[in-house]
């Protein structure tokens, strides 16, 4: 027998209590019709007894004390999947919005997922060509990895994500027509979205995107449903499917900010900046289903996309990420007021899973060993830097100047790239050996002989017969 | 005969039972038709409160609650090495197998150790024995290189009236049957429960006065921990820890490695699992996880189970102390742990302390901490239990609440530090910040068994470095050409230390691992050289000559180019050195 509950108890932000609720089951999912007969959903929150707290995903405007029937629907929240979903736009909650009908489902999944056994997983080692230097060579991304873009207001994340997402490159023979996309937006401006939209629509793979789409002035609790469906719908393709599915959430903060809203709302007790004590496995909950697992040919990649309020990367949302995902790409106000894209800092951005799935066998042989050289040289050039504020360029010793003159080369000529720029991990390697060049060997204390006289001699000979002018304008040419 | 009682209320993992009488505080009990894990945490006269080590979607008020009458507790005996367990000692291996699953699904009930694998069981007892609380009365070889020990659990004592013959058996089978003073038999198997959050037992702890040698030369030379010390690695998100742990757990001298992690990423135990199952322990040929116990509650598992996770690896360290073995806990991150704390208390609306940490932090923290020790257990072994406890602080600030209180009950601080990480400097650890307290306790062993060298050069590393400290502030500010010639060398030998010596290559097959000869060596050979060049710069040779001859970037690949099996080659160095600064001179 199903019943109707009329009536609620109490009203408060999006919640309502309601009371002589009998068989409910926690988190299970509830129908709410209005008077004026429009739908609303919501989910149980909190139980005592008979009494039950409901969370209304579209808010509770226009719902008063007595104009609502509540039914409980007896199952918690799932996602109806098919493969049919590739090409198709969701709302934040699920629900088709393309106009395309409703999915006719193979398969129901509950959107919290479950946690993947740690022995059933594959530790990641297939590296992901991006064509972006500073991600193939410095931060390199891992199949099953989640490596979160680090971003501020205002800077070009969005098109760096646009970019990776297009370039991207799995080097596995066969594997081409596997690869697709799922996308959630959080809180983002319809601008955004319907950039991302447009971009991959330009790259013809529009077929083989998934969207999911909060925008700003959709209902916020729907918010933190949205990552939850598009990581279901990502699972489903990759361990039912079989697809190597890339996951681009952007922006984190918005729904990290959401799920405050929520927290305040039941009352309880907030930790550093109001945000609830348990974000930090909240977020997990949606960053660990990145991965593989064993027995299953798909793979689960993850672009969180979040902007740092006040580009402060001790913020909790940044903090707690950077603290679960498996590294991070840090973006940089001051490169990119510069005119650098990607604005990429490179020296507090890292990618933990790179170690194991660069070298022989998967790059190249020099790949370590040039990119531990390029971070241990960039971070001398900061150094030289600070003391050239302080005491004038001319007063430096001969080295630090050609230090500067190294990071100079290496932000104009390495980060930057021109955002259609496709380049191959070999080019992206040879070109740090290019810019190494202009510091003298014996400065080069990271890398041994053997890999010095294959990889860095060609350029060392090159750069010695000429005098060093000639090096920034052949710089001058290539950067875009 | 069950105690049992029904749900009243559900919020998140707490869940709550209306008017009970049934169950007692810490008592361990199962949740809901599907038998969630539970435990009891909070009792007043109309509320019962419940953390559930589960998911608890999909549980009605009005299910049942069923008792256990024990507090939460694990079971001990063979096979829990070479084992990956969940944060209630759930076997993750066999869940995989059993559901036939990726994924991990509610109310698993398969039991912690393979009850159908035989053992091959020598008795050490005979009728008529009298054993008291942890005494040995038989042995397996549990993997290929560790012996298993059973013990008499350490409340029980009493005469030995039955003994089965040499032979295999299972885990659960009965091997000893014991008569107590009131003559009560009690059946001994070779398996045991103890509660998680009960220290065991020993005789006596003891003063540590043994390093744990972990080849690492910055913290064996600068920062040393004694076997049964604590440490404690603070660091930002990408600062190292987890990589300084596994460096740890792969090289350190300790016979057993229990590592928890604790709130941390999937993959990253999914590599542990790998690469400890490739690499070769060097002292006995067999792959590190004939040594290993791994307890994985990865960030998305249920949070109570975090909680109860550092209980459970430190009662599987003690239970292997006891056998007389040193065990090393490595624990990543105990910051998780304390938020899991956190994030319960909130639910119970507790009144929060610091940043919302509820107010018995501290006393958690210490009661871990407090259960390393080098001791002698019941039956007359020595056995000790390190622990190395990560921490991620909050914004990488090291005033927060968990790092400050950490500090106080650890001896080791190993201080990571961004700037260090960002130039690629590994370990990170910052050689100004961190300290270790084992220093007075250690040094007679050093001095016994590396040589009294090795305490002298530790010193002049030290303040070496200190000074180059002193004048990097200057440098800062107006550079370092403005230095006098001899301030230049300390730069210079400085930048040799950091380089050469403190920074090691975890991947380079040589410099993971470095003996304590070889890292006084290296000490000997630097400190050769900035003694000699001393000399040649109060003689008023200018030190750019010096710098040129190449030495001191000669000195900085030393740890690549000298095998580790070879010191002999470090008195090359020294000729080499006095050779060319000789030259020098006469130029």
């Amino acid at each position: 027998m199903i019943l109707d509950y009329i009536g609620v108890k109490e009203i408060n932000g999006s919640l309502i209590v309601l009371d002589g609720v009998k068989g409910a089951s926690y988190e299970e999912i509830v129908d709410i019709r209005l008077d004026d007969g429009s739908m609303r959903q919501g989910r149980i929150v909190q139980m005592e007894g008979e009494r039950i707290v409901v969370q209304v995903f579209e808010g509770t405007r226009g719902i008063s004390l007595g104009n609502t029937r509540t039914r409980l629907r007896g199952r918690p929240m799932e996602l109806p999947l098919s493969p049919e979903i590739l090409g198709r736009v969701f709302n934040g909650a699920g629900r088709p919005i393309d106009g395309l009908g409703a999915i006719f489902p193979q398969k129901k999944m509950n959107i919290n997922g479950s946690p993947i056994n740690p022995v059933s997983r594959v530790y990641p080692r297939n590296y992901i060509n991006t064509g972006v230097s500073t991600i193939d060579t410095l931060m390199t991304l891992i199949r099953g990895q989640k490596l979160p873009i680090f971003s501020g207001s205002g800077m070009s994340h969005n098109e760096l994500a646009v970019q990776i997402a297009r370039q991207a490159k799995i080097t596995d023979e066969g594997s081409e027509n596997n690869f697709a996309i799922v996308f959630a937006a959080m809180g983002v401006s319809n601008d955004v979205a319907e950039y991302f939209r447009r971009s991959f629509d330009e790259s013809g793979v529009l077929q083989k995107v998934v969207m999911f789409l909060n925008l700003s002035n959709d209902p916020i609790i729907e918010r933190t449903l949205t990552p939850r469906c598009a990581l279901t719908a990502a699972e489903y393709l990759a361990f039912e499917q079989n697809m190597h599915i890339l996951v681009i959430m952007t922006d984190m903060t918005s729904y990290a900010e959401a799920l405050r809203e929520f927290s305040s709302s039941k009352g309880e007790i907030p930790g550093r900046k109001g945000f609830p004590g348990y974000l930090y496995s909240d977020l997990a909950s949606l960053y660990e289903r990145a991965g593989m697992v064993r027995g299953k040919k798909g793979s689960v990649t993850q672009i969180p996309i979040l902007t740092m309020p006040n580009d402060d990367v001790t913020h909790p949302v940044p903090d707690l990420t950077g603290y679960i995902t498996e590294g991070q790409i840090v973006l940089d106000r001051s490169l990119d007021n510069s005119g650098v894209y990607p604005p990429v800092s490179v020296l507090p951005s890292l990618s933990r899973l790179m170690k194991d799935g660069i070298g022989k066998g998967y790059t190249r042989e020099d790949h370590s060993a040039l990119q531990n050289q390029l971070f241990a040289s960039y971070a001398k050039v900061m150094d030289a830097r600070s003391l050239a504020s302080v005491i004038g360029e001319e007063e430096l010793s001969p080295i630090d100047k050609k230090y500067l003159e190294f990071g100079k080369l290496f932000e104009q000529q390495f980060v930057s790239q021109g955002p259609n720029e496709n380049r191959s991990i070999e080019e992206s390697l040879n070109l740090g050996w290019k810019l190494l060049s202009s510091l003298p060997r014996s400065e080069l204390d990271r890398v041994d002989d053997a890999i010095l006289d294959k990889y860095f001699a060609p350029y060392e000979e090159k750069n010695a017969a000429p005098s060093d002018d000639d090096t920034p304008s052949e710089g001058g040419g290539e950067a875009k | 005969m069950q105690n049992q009682d029904i749900i009243y209320g559900i919020n998140g993992p707490v869940v709550t039972v209306k008017n009970s009488r049934t169950f007692s505080m810490m008592e361990m009990v199962y949740v809901g038709k599907e038998r969630l894990v539970g435990e009891i945490i909070g009792i007043t006269d109309q509320l019962t409160t419940i953390q559930v080590y589960e998911e608890t979607t999909g549980l009605r008020p009005g299910e049942p609650v069923y008792g256990t009458g024990s507090p939460m507790n694990v079971t001990l005996g063979p096979g829990i090495l070479d084992n990956i367990f969940d944060g209630i000692e759930r076997p993750l291996k066999a869940i995989a197998e059993e559901s036939n699953s990726s994924f991990i699904d509610r109310g698993s009930n398969v039991s912690s150790l393979d009850e159908e694998r035989l053992w091959d069981v020598t008795l050490t007892v005979k009728e008529g024995d009298q054993l008291k609380g942890g005494d040995i009365y038989a042995e397996c070889p549990e993997t290929a290189i560790i012996k298993h020990k059973c013990m008499v659990p350490p409340n029980l004592s009493g005469t030995v009236v039955k003994v089965a013959p040499n032979g295999k058996y299972k885990s659960v089978d009965e091997v000893v049957t014991l008569q107590d003073a009131k003559g009560t038999l009690h059946s001994l198997t070779l398996c045991q429960k103890w509660p998680i959050r009960v220290p065991r037992p020993v005789v006596k702890r003891r003063q540590p006065v043994v390093p744990l040698i972990t080849g690492q030369r910055v913290i064996d030379t600068l920062f040393p921990i004694a076997k049964g010390g604590t440490a404690a690695i603070p660091g930002g998100f990408g600062t190292g820890k987890t990589m300084t742990q596994h460096q740890l757990a792969k090289w350190c001298d300790a016979d057993i490695i229990i590592y928890v992690g604790c709130g941390e990423r999937g993959n990253e135990m999914s590599q542990v699992l790998d690469e400890f199952a490739e690499l070769i322990d060097p002292k006995s040929g067999r792959p590190m996880t004939d040594r290993t116990v791994l307890i994985a509650n990865t960030s998305n598992m249920p949070v109570a189970a975090r909680e109860a996770s550092i209980y459970t690896g430190i009662t599987l360290a003690e239970y292997y102390r006891d056998m007389g073995y040193h065990v090393a806990m490595m624990a990543d991150s105990t910051s998780r742990w304390a938020e899991a704390l956190r994030e319960i208390s909130g639910r119970l609306e507790e009144m929060p302390a610091e940043e919302g940490f509820p107010a018995y932090l501290p006393s958690r923290l210490a009661e871990f901490y407090e259960r390393a020790g080098f001791v002698d257990t019941l039956n007359g072994n020595e056995g000790s239990i390190s622990i190395i406890g990560a921490v991620s602080p909050q914004g990488s600030d090291f005033s927060e609440p968990v790092t400050q209180n950490t500090k106080r009950f650890t001896r080791c601080f190993w201080a990571l530090d961004k700037a260090l990480a960002y130039a690629r400097h590994y370990p990170a650890i910052n050689w100004t910040s961190s300290y270790s307290e084992y220093f007075n306790d250690l040094d007679p062993w050093y001095a016994k068994n590396v040589g009294e060298d090795f305490i002298k050069y530790r010193k002049r590393i030290n303040s070496i470095l200190q000074e180059e400290n002193q004048l990097m502030e200057i440098v800062k500010l107006i550079g370092s050409d403005v230095l006098p010639d001899d301030q230049k060398l300390v730069i210079e030998i400085a930048r040799v230390i950091r380089v050469g010596f403190l920074q090691q290559n975890a991947f380079h097959p040589d410099d993971t691992f470095v003996p304590l000869e070889k890292q006084k060596l290296m000490m000997k050979v630097i400190l050769h050289l900035y003694k000699k060049a001393r000399q040649l710069i109060s003689a008023s040779v200018p030190i750019s000559g010096i710098i040129e001859s190449g030495l001191f970037d000669k000195l900085v690949k030393m740890k690549y180019d000298i095998p580790n099996n070879k010191p002999e080659m470090f008195d090359d160095y020294i000729d080499e050195i006095n050779k060319t600064l000789e030259a020098i001179v006469n130029a």
